[in-house]
């Protein structure tokens, strides 16, 4: 198993962390996996994205250009990165921003309004985290809970109180999932 | 001091840079600049509440003269930059392996000529193995391909730095410094050299000390060279590190380093599943080279696939150690753009039909 | 009445003899720097930084530890040395082509940092070991291997004034500028590096003398004149003076 995951939004959504809660759920699975972020001149444009890669042998290159799996949390991801999703790879779209159709016919779209599942809750609930919930319900790549746990590390004290919000946001994503393929 | 006693997530700059605390590094001079500022900015964090000295330098002139300064009294010191910032210390690199001192350079390479871009690449493998410094001198450089591998090294650069009172160059690239991977801290295992023979610290109950880089007298300079080259043999002989991976049998032996060499490993993997018999030599040390280890893989192969982030560097040292007993082919890529797994699986398909027509030998 | 008796002193080797020439500033300072550090039995405790220029051969002239810095890097390679060994005492010793020209920014930024150490400049207005070409400091007017026809100010502008810059950095604690051109003017000078030195043995900050030394051989005059140049032409530019004492108020 090697999947390559590319995360990308507005700078603000947390896409770094969402890498980064991907990556560390890993090493509590013992698996191989590394994160880079784009820190080229993009990064200087508002736009952020981040490669994950989470794989049962040694990661090769921690940058890939077709990925297995892409999220896309804005609009302008949607643009730059449909078209670098491998055949039979994954598209994750964040519908609350990005209103457009589907261009190919080749990968599997997983649609989610992150932002609308948010604003109806009566506390904080973060997209990124949900996103991250989504897409291991989806696909089982890793635990549920090593996610939980590797939220628990992560948090600083500094924001210790948003770690209940960040797990049920989790599950939020999760859920999601859950009841759409019910349907 | 960290010990994790297990793997934990690190990016590669804060790696290197918690490396070095873990080695002793007492002193950190640098002036920002992408992609490594992190090793800067861990270090302002980490070292004054220490005691140690993290000073945010004015240039990278001055940055690698006050590693200089530290070095002369046989302290561990730091210094990190990028590409062009490098090319400013080279300067201090020719004084400080003239006068033999010791001195740590992390070197995390992004594309260039000039400003460049800020991307990863490996265009800077003749300034740090052959130098743009003046004179004949020699710089050991150790090349990481993981972020565990920079921590090991970082390690081993402050142990060799000290040992053989010469700079010691850490080579990586953007890649390596902004990506986080899974990494296990252990405790500095080398020994603490003593530097009380040699380092200044007022000469007291001894006779007077001077490291400096300006001898005039007849024939001193090329005395003072000639100790240093046989200096350079012994490091050669003692310190030469590199990995080879399924070369015994290899008709397609790929040369990389660092980053390029975790690719290559995975195109060799993906080339023996499809039967295809490929290999690969990665050296450590770039300086030492491995060239008779090389030498000797390259006997058994019937091509050597040159690949780098430029447009052929380490290229020359491939060839002058494989010296005829193969045919050396060379793929690369300048200015910051990346060599991807489907680059070297193509260009192992294309040595192994050249092998099946009889190869250009 | 008490003999005054002149004696080498002791921190100088006992067969290096001054290798400059006739005239020559570097001498009178290097000999008032090696009586301060008898004085302040400071020989076994220091670490001197030569720099790049006629400056450079501190280690054939003093019996001290010495490390060599590259053109301009003194400051940078003194602020290494201090930080790793706090309790020495640490000299830089260059010239204005080295200090307040190719290493004037690693200077002004040593004295903004109040790096804990001492720089002696030696300005002659020249690059004295090259030859004598114009330096930062050179004065309008003045002739040297670059400005053959004098120095003017619409090709190549405006003399440097160190001192005055660096008395600007909050970290300085002590900047001067003295000359070598009379007695009286020598034992002003010696009072300044004192200063200078008393500076970093208490830990103010950075301490700055720079002192106008004349240079003969390329100035092309003999060493009366040289002193008569200083005096007549070079401190109507370059004045001498205190421009920062942190102390001054406290004691007189």
């Amino acid at each position: 198993m090697d999947r390559s995951i590319i995360i990308s939004g507005f700078g603000g959504q947390g896409v770094l962390f969402a890498g980064s809660l991907l990556c560390h759920a890993a090493v509590i699975e013992g698996l191989h996996t590394t994160w880079i972020p784009s820190y080229g001149a993009e990064m200087r444009g508002g736009a952020a994205n981040c490669s994950v890669h989470i794989s049962d042998d040694e990661v090769s290159s921690p940058i890939v250009n077709m990925s297995d799996v892409v999220f896309a949390l804005n609009l302008l991801s949607e643009q730059k990165f449909e078209h670098r999703v491998k055949p039979g790879g994954l598209f994750l779209i964040n519908t609350s921003l990005v209103k457009i159709e589907p261009q190919r016919d080749d990968i599997e779209y997983l649609n989610i309004p992150l932002n609308d599942i948010a604003s109806e809750k009566n506390h904080p609930a973060f997209i990124n985290v949900m996103a991250v919930g989504a897409y291991v319900q989806k696909t089982g790549i890793l635990k549920l809970e090593s996610l939980k746990l590797a939220l628990e590390e992560l948090t600083t004290e500094k924001r210790r109180h948003l770690l209940p919000y960040n797990i049920a946001s989790l599950d939020y994503g999760a859920e999601f999932v859950k009841n759409s393929m019910k349907v | 001091m960290l010990e994790t006693g297990r793997k934990v997530l690190f990016k590669g700059n804060e790696a290197i840079a918690q490396a070095a605390v873990n080695a002793g590094c007492m002193c950190y001079f640098g002036y920002p600049i992408t992609p490594q500022s992190e090793i800067g900015e861990y270090m302002s964090a980490k070292l004054p509440e220490m005691g140690r000295t993290f000073i945010p330098a004015e240039s990278e002139l001055a940055s690698i003269s006050m590693l200089i300064g530290a070095g002369t009294t046989g302290t561990k010191a730091m210094t990190s930059s990028s590409s062009c910032g490098i090319a400013l210390m080279q300067e201090g690199l020719s004084a400080m392996v003239c006068a033999e001192v010791p001195g740590v350079i992390v070197s995390v390479m992004r594309g260039g000529p000039g400003l460049g871009n800020i991307a990863p690449a490996q265009g800077d493998y003749f300034q740090a193995v052959k130098g743009g410094g003046n004179g004949d001198y020699k710089v050991i450089v150790l090349a990481p391909s993981t972020v565990q591998e920079s921590v090991d090294l970082t390690y081993r650069a402050f142990y060799l730095a000290l040992k053989y009172r010469n700079p010691v160059i850490l080579l990586a690239d953007g890649i390596l410094g902004q990506m986080m991977e899974p990494v296990e801290f252990k405790k500095y295992p080398y020994e603490d050299v003593d530097t009380s023979s040699w380092a200044l610290s007022g000469a007291k109950n001894r006779e007077p000390r001077f490291l400096v880089s300006l001898h005039m007298l007849d024939g001193e300079m090329e005395a003072i060279t000639r100790r240093l080259f046989k200096k350079y043999d012994e490091i050669a002989k003692n310190e030469t590190t590199y990995e080879e991976y399924m070369t015994e049998d290899a008709d397609i032996v790929i040369t990389a380093f660092g980053t390029v060499a975790r690719v290559a490993k995975a195109a060799v993997k993906r080339a023996r599943q499809n039967g295809i018999k490929a290999g690969l030599f990665r050296p450590v040390t770039l300086f030492p080279f491995p060239d008779k280890a090389l030498h000797e893989t390259a006997k058994r192969a019937k091509i050597v696939l040159d690949v780098e982030m430029n447009m052929g560097q380490m290229l020359l040292d491939v060839r002058s150690a494989v010296f005829g007993a193969a045919p050396v082919e060379f793929f690369g890529k300048p200015g910051g753009a990346l060599i991807t797994f489907e680059d070297i699986y193509d260009a192992i398909m294309k040595a192994d039909k050249e092998i099946a027509q009889g190869g250009r030998v | 009445m008490e003999a005054l008796v002149y004696e080498k002193p002791k921190c100088l080797k006992k067969d290096g003899a001054f290798t400059f020439c006739p005239g020559c500033g570097h001498g009178v300072v290097l000999r008032i720097i090696a009586e301060l550090i008898d004085e302040y039995k400071l020989q076994e405790n220091t670490i001197a930084i030569s720099s790049v220029g006629c400056s450079i051969f501190l280690e054939k002239f003093f019996d001290l530890d010495v490390a060599g810095a590259s053109h301009g890097r003194s400051p940078c390679v003194a602020t290494g040395i201090k930080r790793s060994l706090p309790d020495k005492f640490i000299f830089t010793y260059q010239g204005d082509g080295d200090a307040a020209t190719i290493g004037f920014n690693e200077t002004i930024h040593t004295a903004c940092r109040g790096e804990k150490i001492t720089t002696i400049c030696i300005n002659n207005t020249t690059f004295g070991m090259t030859g004598g070409q114009a330096s930062a400091t050179t004065l309008v007017g003045q002739v040297t291997k670059t400005t053959p026809k004098g120095r003017k100010a619409e090709l190549t502008g405006y003399p440097l004034h160190a001192a005055e810059i660096v008395a600007n950095c909050d970290g300085a604690a002590y900047v001067a500028r003295v000359a070598i051109c009379s007695p009286k003017h020598i034992r002003e000078a010696k009072k300044a590096i004192r200063k200078a030195f008393e500076m970093q043995i208490k830990g103010l900050g950075y301490s700055f003398v720079e002192v106008l030394a004349a240079c003969p051989t390329n100035w092309g005059l003999s060493p009366v004149e040289s002193m008569n140049l200083i005096k007549d032409n070079i401190e109507k530019v370059h004045h001498i003076g205190v421009f920062k004492d942190i102390t001054s108020g406290e004691e007189k």
